[in-house]
Parts: structure tokens; sequence; C-alpha cells
């Protein structure tokens, strides 16, 4: 076998495969379309083009996004935007914590993970959660960069795109691109859950941020999210032990 | 040019409000994740949480929405969620089909009651 066969043999070709795992998955093209409502209320609130592409670049997390302009748009406090983003982030950080381990190799330096980390948020971290297993370990980093730059490249062109078609977009049309947020996180996550453990997960998740919301606390997601998980995990270890 | 730019203390904002904030926690999660070993019985746990505050996200869309959703009545944002999600069950597990499906929904929805 010519080692140059393997579609694996080099960090380039590996890198060459995620970033076309990135147009295979519907997620990119959902985010696509969301990233043009970005774009849009970018446009609205009076920000420059720059701006909208750099915050889509260097925060990279669309709901952040969102409450940054919508807070500095309509004139709230510096400190107050800050605290809101900050409370809508927290979510990256489980993320991070468990794709790191799946991507470190023998020889990995902490360094060569940094990229990767700046690269998680639901799309690319579910993303790489279902296609990593099945790339050799020796290449999953330069894998998940090439998944990265791709759905960040075709997001960044899209809030250019959302910004300067935003005078003539219908309003229908940013109800349209925001509503698919909710719908394809449900359905992609659903479909990659291949245990009931991340299905209950899910479920439960769902279910509880109203009523954390209930407990007024401004932390809602951190509360439900973790009571959901733990219970979804206590009853991974119950049916395992039986 | 300059309009493309937009003004410095405008960029120096998303900086320090925008990217900082939101940047921290993946830089806790790179310290917390890098030493940690790919068995470790943690990283299940961590993961349900993670999968779990996705459904957070979903559901936080779906009573708060924010923008343009907002117009959209929330019996309508409801009821097209459930909507993809039983078309998906129904077409194959297709994603596609329930986010379309969903959309059309929405639309529809919106349409009939303004």
């Amino acid at each position: 076998m010519d080692k140059a066969e393997s579609p694996w043999s080099s960090s380039q070709h590996a890198f060459g495969k995620g970033v076309l795992a990135a147009f295979k998955t519907i997620l990119t093209y959902t985010l696509f379309a969301t990233y043009l409502g970005v774009g849009a209320l970018a446009h609205d609130l009076n920000f420059s083009p720059l701006w909208a592409i750099l915050a889509t670049a260097l925060v990279w997390a669309a709901p952040a996004q969102m409450i940054l302009l919508t807070a500095l748009g309509s004139g709230g406090t510096a400190v107050q935007a800050a605290v809101a983003v900050s409370l809508s982030a927290i979510r990256l950080l489980p993320m991070v914590v468990a794709l790191l381990p799946m991507l470190r190799g023998p020889n990995t330096k902490s360094w060569h993970l940094i990229l990767p980390t700046h690269f998680v948020a639901v799309t690319v971290w579910v993303e790489s959660m279902r296609l990593v297993p099945s790339v050799p370990r020796e290449r999953r980093i330069a894998f998940v960069n090439g998944l990265g730059i791709g759905v960040l490249g075709a997001t960044t062109v899209s809030t250019l795109v959302g910004y300067n078609l935003a005078a003539i977009l219908p309003p229908l049309f940013g109800a349209a691109v925001l509503f698919l947020t909710p719908i394809s996180f449900l359905l992609t996550t659903a479909s990659n859950s291949r245990m009931l453990m991340d299905r209950l997960a899910l479920a439960l998740g769902i279910v509880f941020l109203p009523l954390a919301t209930l407990l007024n606390t401004g932390v809602d997601m951190l509360i439900a999210g973790v009571a959901a998980g733990t219970i979804a995990y206590a009853v991974h270890r119950l049916r395992a032990s039986r | 040019m300059s309009s493309f730019i937009g003004d410095w203390h405008a960029l120096w904002m998303l900086l320090i409000v925008g990217v900082l904030p939101n940047e921290i926690w993946r830089v806790f999660g790179f310290l917390a994740g890098r030493k940690i070993d790919e068995g470790a019985e943690i990283l299940v746990w961590v993961r349900a949480v993670a999968t779990a505050i996705i459904g957070c996200v979903i559901m936080q869309v779906l009573i708060v929405p924010p923008g343009a959703l907002a117009s959209v009545p929330t019996p309508v944002r409801f009821s097209a969620f459930i909507a993809g999600f039983v078309i998906y069950l129904l077409v194959r597990r297709s994603v596609l089909a329930g986010v379309i499906g969903a959309e059309l929904v929405l639309l529809g929805g919106k349409w009939w009651l303004t």
C-alpha cells in the first residue's frame, strides 16, 4: 500500500476532510441562515461591517452575539452586557472539557489544542463528538481545525451577506432564521445521541429550563443544565449497575 | 473604508464586553480538559451536562424569543417546534424534513394569525 493512498496520510488531508465535513452537515446551513439574521441585526443597530464579522469570528457563539448586539445597541451599560454575555457562555466549558481528551495524543502539546478550543460551540461540538471517533488519533486536531474553519468561514460570509441584505429582508425572514436555532439543535442532537443518557439529558434540559427560570437566579441554564445532566448520568449509572 | 471599520471605541467594546467574557469559559474548559484522561468517568457526566445545556438553549429561544421571533405568537412557536419533531420521527429521522416542516408551520401559523 502506497502511504499517500490513505485519506489520513497527512495533516493536510485530515484538515481538508474536516472542511468537507463542515459542508456535509445541515447544521452548517442552518447556522449560515442564522448568521444572516445576526448580520442583519448588526446592520439595524448601526454597528460597522468589520464589527459584525469580528464578532462572529472572535465571539463565535450566536446567542452571546445576539445578547451583545441588543444590550449595546439599546444603550445598556457595558457591565450589564458583559455579565449577560458571560452567563450565556458558561455552556462552552463542559463542551470543551468533553472534547479535548478525545483530541489529545501522546505527542500533543497543549498549544495544539488552543484553536480547537476556540472553535467549540454547539455546531462544531456536536459534529466533532459524532465524527472524531472514526478519525485516527494523530489526525484529530487537524480534522477539527478543518471543520471549525469550514463552519466559521461560512458563517463569517453569511454575517456580511446578512449585513448587506438587511434593508431588503422581510421581517418574517428574521423570525424564520431565528427559529432555525431551536429546531436544528433539537433534531441534530437527537439524531446524534447514541445512548439513552444523551437523549434523556436533552429532554430533561428542555423541561427543566422553564422551572429554573421560576427561581429568578439569572443562572437558569447552569442550574437546569447541571440538574438535568446529573439526573441523566445517574439513570445511566443505575442501568449499567443492574 | 472607514465606514467598513466603524469607530474604534465600538471595536474595543466588542473585545472587552463581548469576546473576553465569552472566551473565558473556553479557557477554563481548556485548563480543565487538557489533562483529563479520555476514559475518566467524570467525562461521561460532563457530556451529559453539556447535552442538557443544549436542551436549555433550545427552550430559552422558545420562551424568551430574540428579535423578530418575538413577533410570532407563543402557541405558534411551540406548535412549529413540536410539529418539526413529529415530522422528523415520521420521515425516517430526517433532520432536513423536520427543519423544513417546522419552518412551514411557523410561517403558516404567523401568516394565518396576522
